[in-house]
């Protein structure tokens, strides 16, 4: 557990001593004001919430989440220290996770960092403040699951473009997954069974309750499942690069 | 080597294999307290695989590796206490600095608090880094590098040490502070270092393995390493031209001389069976008052064994590509 633990805060401090937290949490806090502002219509709505804020989120992750991810295993792949890593007493689960972890609090940093937005709506109106919270557990969570899946690829490659290209598509075949451009390829042939599987899988879907303020059990289950498996993959991808 | 010895890092039947390729076929050894074995090859012969494998970053085919009666494979969390390995290159986190960077390594291996600094200040010292502990590794020249790494494998004091091409890449005077270092911990520990370098396993090794296409074809001490050398015992004559035509045919058949060998700096005296011939040559020499400039012993070089068991592990295979 503190082997664990150190990973961790190393991980974490790493993306401070570059400039890619800088650069990431100033482009992460101008294309959410700007999807906000420009593309959700926040003023023209008139209303005090701040669903158009969280509406863009799963697509920002889709841009920005596997950016920060790409680095975790590829880097060290790249420069060797992945064979430094896993010689010292740490388990590859401890580092897997501690690797997550890291990058998870910081995009929680990020996240936090939007706090502007929530003073913004509580200085014009009278917001439900518990909706509001449940959307930034909601998108922390979400942010979590598509985290998973870019640490999983850049497990799969020294090369954090590849890994970042690859980890985009998945997160992108889990976004989209729910909506009408995916399920009209499978309506007409498909039983309504296997629809409504492919639709559940939806980052969207998963989100679209939370964001609305109903914390519903089978969504988080839903984020925590993708968060397991592609932590589970990943750990199974640095061991066969292990014993390659 | 003396069994005595209690082993600290035993190897038994080790095997990998890559696709086509036998990385290493069936090695064992075992290396005791005081121990330095050099670990000899060509390039790809399978140190630096048999070495991830005891350093339990490559799982073996078959065979195991015990660190301090650890396997690294059963139980590689308390294997990997015991061990400080180096991997080739000496990688380390290059944004990082040596400080926060041993920091790190000091946490992993739990050390907290005062320990913590003390063993950071240490491992410091004993690499000679303390006045580049706060630059980021990466601005750092090769040399601070490879020192970056060996204190980050000797922080934690460990008994067996594993070090993959420590002088690689360092200027000769880095080499030999390396290899004091390495020889004034040599006495509490159990290490294996690789090496192509062969000056270096004489001057810091008490032991060396050399292997070949993934077989060790040679283990002993350098110095017996070097008696299978054809030069060893041998007599190296200097002397003008005139003196060579006359002595040629009298060493020759001085008993105990296998042959004797025109070479460019003189003749060089080859013993039968490597007997000592030194003293039968030079009163010869002296009694038939034959002008010489030099009468040189000769003890064998590790170059000419390394050369001669390597090529001959690859079953000819190197000679031939060479017509």
């Amino acid at each position: 557990m503190k082997a664990l633990f150190t990973v961790f805060r190393r991980e974490l401090a790493a993306y401070f001593v570059t400039p890619l937290a800088y650069v990431f949490i100033f482009i992460f806090l101008v294309l959410s004001g700007a999807t906000t502002f420009f593309l959700g219509n926040f003023f023209e709505r008139g209303q005090a919430d701040l669903a158009p804020f969280f509406g863009f989120h799963p697509w920002l992750y889709l841009l920005l989440v596997p950016a920060i991810a790409m680095r975790l295993w590829a880097d060290e792949r790249k420069t060797g220290t992945v064979e430094l890593l896993l010689t010292l007493p740490v388990s590859v689960g401890q580092a897997v996770v501690g690797k997550f972890l890291a990058a998870w609090a910081f995009a929680g940093i990020a996240l936090a960092l939007t706090f502007p937005m929530w003073i913004t709506v509580n200085y014009l109106g009278s917001p439900d403040n518990g909706v509001i919270l449940t959307s930034y557990i909601g998108s922390f969570v979400m942010a979590g699951a598509y985290l998973a899946i870019g640490a999983c690829f850049s497990a799969l490659s020294k090369n954090q473009v590849i890994a970042f290209v690859l980890a985009a598509v998945v997160c992108l075949l889990f976004t989209v997954s729910g909506t009408p451009l995916v399920l009209n390829a499978f309506s007409g042939w498909a039983p309504a069974a296997v629809i409504d599987t492919v639709a559940g899988l939806s980052m969207l879907a998963n989100f679209d309750g939370i964001s609305r303020g109903v914390l519903d059990a089978v969504n988080i289950i839903y984020f925590a499942s993708v968060i397991v498996l592609f932590l589970f993959a990943n750990a199974i991808f640095v061991s066969l690069y292990k014993a390659r | 080597m003396a069994s005595n010895v209690p082993a600290m890092i035993e190897i038994e039947g080790l095997k990998k294999r890559f696709g086509p390729i036998q990385a290493v076929d069936d090695v064992s050894f075992t290396v005791g307290r005081g121990e330095v074995l050099g670990f000899l090859g060509p390039n790809g012969a399978g140190k630096s695989t048999t070495m991830k494998i005891l350093a339990g970053f490559l799982p073996a085919d078959s065979g195991r590796a015990r660190i301090m009666g650890y396997d690294v494979a059963v139980d590689p969390i308390e294997a990997k206490r015991r061990l400080g390995y180096m991997p080739e290159g000496a990688p380390s986190y290059s944004d990082m600095t040596p400080e926060t960077f041993l920091g790190f390594i000091a946490e992993v291996r739990n050390f907290r608090g005062a320990e913590r600094k003390r063993r950071i200040g240490d491992a410091a010292g004993l690499t000679q880094l303390e006045e580049v502990m706060r630059q980021p590794i990466e601005t750092l020249s090769r040399g601070f590098k490879r020192r970056v790494g060996l204190a980050a494998a000797l922080l934690h004091d460990p008994e067996v040490l594993v070090l993959d091409e420590p002088t690689d890449g360092l200027d000769p005077n880095q080499k030999h502070e390396m290899r004091l270092l390495i020889r004034a911990m040599a006495p509490k520990k159990a290490i294996v270092i690789s090496t192509h370098i062969l000056e270096e396993v004489d001057a810091v090794c008490s032991r060396a393995i050399i292997i070949a296409r993934g077989r060790i074809v040679a283990d002993g001490t350098p110095g017996a390493l070097e008696a299978r050398s054809a030069r060893h015992n041998g007599v190296l004559v200097v002397a003008g031209a005139d003196s060579r035509m006359r002595l040629k045919p009298l060493l020759a058949s001085l008993s105990g001389v296998a042959q004797v060998i025109d070479e460019t700096d003189g003749l060089f005296v080859q013993p039968l069976d490597g007997r000592p011939i030194f003293d039968d040559v030079r009163a010869l020499i002296r009694q038939r008052a034959i002008d010489v400039r030099e009468v040189r012993p000769e003890r064998g070089q590790l170059e000419d064994v390394f050369r001669s068991v390597t090529i001959g592990a690859d079953g000819g295979r190197a000679a031939g590509a060479a017509q």
